[in-house]
């Protein structure tokens, strides 16, 4: 039902695009981007906008359209013309340009591996900690139940997948059995996996289940800003997991509207100071130096490390882990 | 062909039937074609490897495991439902009429998020029956609640006019004939309701098949547990395997289709058999 109405809002954003055309000069963009973003892009648009005026003097529309990640690229792939696409893991990127749509080297077209800030996973627990939660092994102690969206189908939950098994593996004398073994008893202490990350969210603090979420970093604000400080504490874990948010052109859509230039020039500007104080306002890692310091208040120190660096790239940690078969189903197939 | 020739009351038999013809192809058949010519191009033995993975026969175990349950659940509660709401006159009964309706307008997420937020512990049923020992939410038990909830009305609505048709004099003409209570009803009653209670619960049981957007939110989604097949369709394509999406799809497609042709067939055989008995008037 879900994808029926992604053709169709496929079909609406179309003949928006189609009608737009029409109308004359005014230069249009769509980006088509993951669920949580909308609050991210709907202050950066205006930014952009202004600037890209100010320079140009050219009046551009961006229009926005959110969904699942995964879900959002398969409707690019099926036909929505978005201009440029904004994800939440780069598997959904590389899956676009095994289509041809987006350049092969997509993560060389911009800098840090095309990924204009960043975040990481951390934990989310009831008022004042009452179980004591400081790091991952305090996760599968007895008693101790957490709350994260399906591993296997939701980038959230894959980020969070894999956070544990990094943390797992850095740890003295850590390999892939003591991994396995360490996520085999965290996914036991998981009773229910939410079907989206917003719905683990709803599922911990709306209705109580678990005592700990684990979630982007930029998510705890936003759930602060939803249902107030009053009813949760924020913990960082020893080390975590860097998540990345990888931009791309898509080459086929610029090409036949014509929009390279702005496309290019609205991903680029994710990086420009403007851009930067942007993502770092909604609490998003930014890269330049300049930014984080001034909101470091947001940003408590943590221990990162990213997939590349533990799981040789998200492709490689993608087959070992979430194809059918792969570690995750090992774990509750062996039984 | 030879009751096309037969003279009859309307005109325009063939227009009819052809316009048919072509409706439920386009809007049926033509999907379900695509899905198949949509390929796959895969061997047999891959085939059957990817439909047969554990996780996927507990996924097949569970949806249609729930969905019959939550049918019978249904064929049950929605005859008794459907008795009291024809046979009995009380204040309010316009008002619990239009209830009966209600799931089949609720957007399915809708009713899914509500459920949950009810049998979650902290929930107003979930808080009263947690600490009992009895977990509803985010459990397989969750996944028939919700399928009973949108499955309710297929069997009410089904039932009633059937009921509405049976006079009350045949009752009492069956007391009169010295049938007691339980004989009226097994023997008089439900052989004519059963044919409506049937399609009722095979209604029921298909949408309760397919059902996704209540389900996810209340099932707690464990593999081997409460994954419905659904949910393992959009895992697959959440992988970019569309390849194993369409294997998953015309599995359960084949198994639907086998279960109700045999209650299609099941169907049949008791409508045959009721008629025959009236006219045999054999005593059973």
């Amino acid at each position: 039902m879900q994808i029926h109405f992604r053709h169709a809002a496929a079909a609406v954003a179309l003949l928006l695009g189609l009608a737009g055309a029409a109308q004359a000069e005014q230069k249009e963009l769509l980006n088509v981007s993951y669920d949580v973003a909308r609050d991210v892009f709907k202050d950066y648009n205006p930014r952009f906008i202004t600037a890209w005026k100010a320079k140009t003097g050219e009046t551009l529309q961006v229009k926005q359209s959110h969904g699942g990640s995964s879900k959002q690229v398969r409707a690019v792939a099926d036909g929505l013309e978005a201009d440029v696409v904004t994800m939440n893991q780069p598997t959904d990127v590389s899956f676009l340009a095994d289509k041809g749509l987006v350049a092969k080297d997509w993560n060389k077209k911009f800098p840090n591996d095309a990924s204009p800030y960043t975040s990481t996973m951390i934990f989310i627990v009831r008022k004042g900690n009452p179980k004591g939660i400081k790091d991952w092994p305090d996760l599968i102690r007895d008693g101790v139940t957490v709350t994260i969206p399906h591993p296997k189908n939701t980038g959230n939950g894959r980020n969070t997948y894999l956070a544990a098994w990094g943390w797992a593996l850095r740890q003295p004398g850590g390999n892939d059995k003591t991994a396995a073994a360490y996520v085999g008893a965290f996914l036991r202490h998981v009773p229910a996996f939410a079907p989206a990350g917003r719905d683990a969210t709803t599922n911990f603090i709306q209705r109580g289940q678990g005592d700990v979420l684990i979630t982007f970093e930029s998510e705890a604000e936003l759930i602060a800003r939803e249902f107030g400080h009053g009813g949760f504490d924020v913990v960082y874990p020893s080390q975590s997991l860097l998540t990345e948010f990888p931009v791309a052109v898509v080459d086929k859509v610029v090409d036949k509207h014509g929009t390279r230039k702005e496309a290019q020039a609205y991903l680029e500007y994710l990086w420009s100071k403007d851009g930067q104080e942007n993502a770092a306002q909604n609490y998003l890692r930014p890269h330049d130096p300049e930014v984080f310091k001034k909101y470091a208040d947001h940003f408590p120190p943590i221990k990162t490390f990213t997939v590349a660096e533990v799981f040789g790239s998200w492709e490689k940690a993608f087959t070992t882990h979430f194809k059918d078969g792969g570690s995750f189903d090992q774990i509750y197939q062996v039984k | 062909m030879t009751n096309s020739r037969k003279h009859r009351v309307l005109p325009g038999f063939g227009l009819s039937l052809g316009f048919a013809l072509v409706y439920l192809s386009l809007l049926v058949l033509l999907p379900l074609a695509g899905l198949v010519a949509h390929g796959v191009h895969m061997s047999f033995a891959d085939f059957w490897a990817t439909a047969t993975t554990p996780r996927t026969l507990a996924s097949y175990r569970v949806t249609f495991g729930c969905a019959l349950l939550a049918a019978l659940v249904n064929a049950f509660f929605g005859l008794i439902v459907a008795w009291v709401l024809v046979r009995y006159d009380f204040p309010g009964k316009r008002f619990i009429d239009a209830l009966v309706d209600l799931p089949f307008a609720l957007p399915t997420a809708v009713a899914g998020i509500t459920l949950t937020t009810l049998y979650a512990n902290t929930g107003w049923v979930g808080s009263l029956l947690v600490p009992l020992g009895i977990q509803i939410a985010f459990k397989p038990a969750g996944i028939v609640v919700a399928l009973i909830f949108i499955g309710i009305p297929f069997v009410v609505r089904t039932v009633q006019p059937v009921i509405e048709d049976i006079e009350q004099e045949i009752e009492e003409a069956a007391a009169t004939l010295g049938a007691t209570r339980w004989q009226t009803f097994r023997r008089v009653l439900f052989p004519a309701l059963a044919p409506a209670l049937l399609t009722g619960f095979t209604l029921a049981f298909s949408r309760a098949i397919g059902e996704y957007g209540s389900v996810i939110f209340i099932a707690g989604n464990m593999p081997m547990v409460s994954e419905i097949t659904p949910l393992m369709i959009i895992s697959k394509l959440e992988q970019y395997d569309t390849q194993g999406a369409i294997v998953l799809a015309l599995v359960m497609l084949v198994i639907s289709f086998v279960l109700l042709l045999a209650i299609n067939l099941l169907q049949w055989y008791a409508a045959n058999r009721h008629t025959q008995r009236h006219s045999e008037r054999k005593p059973a």
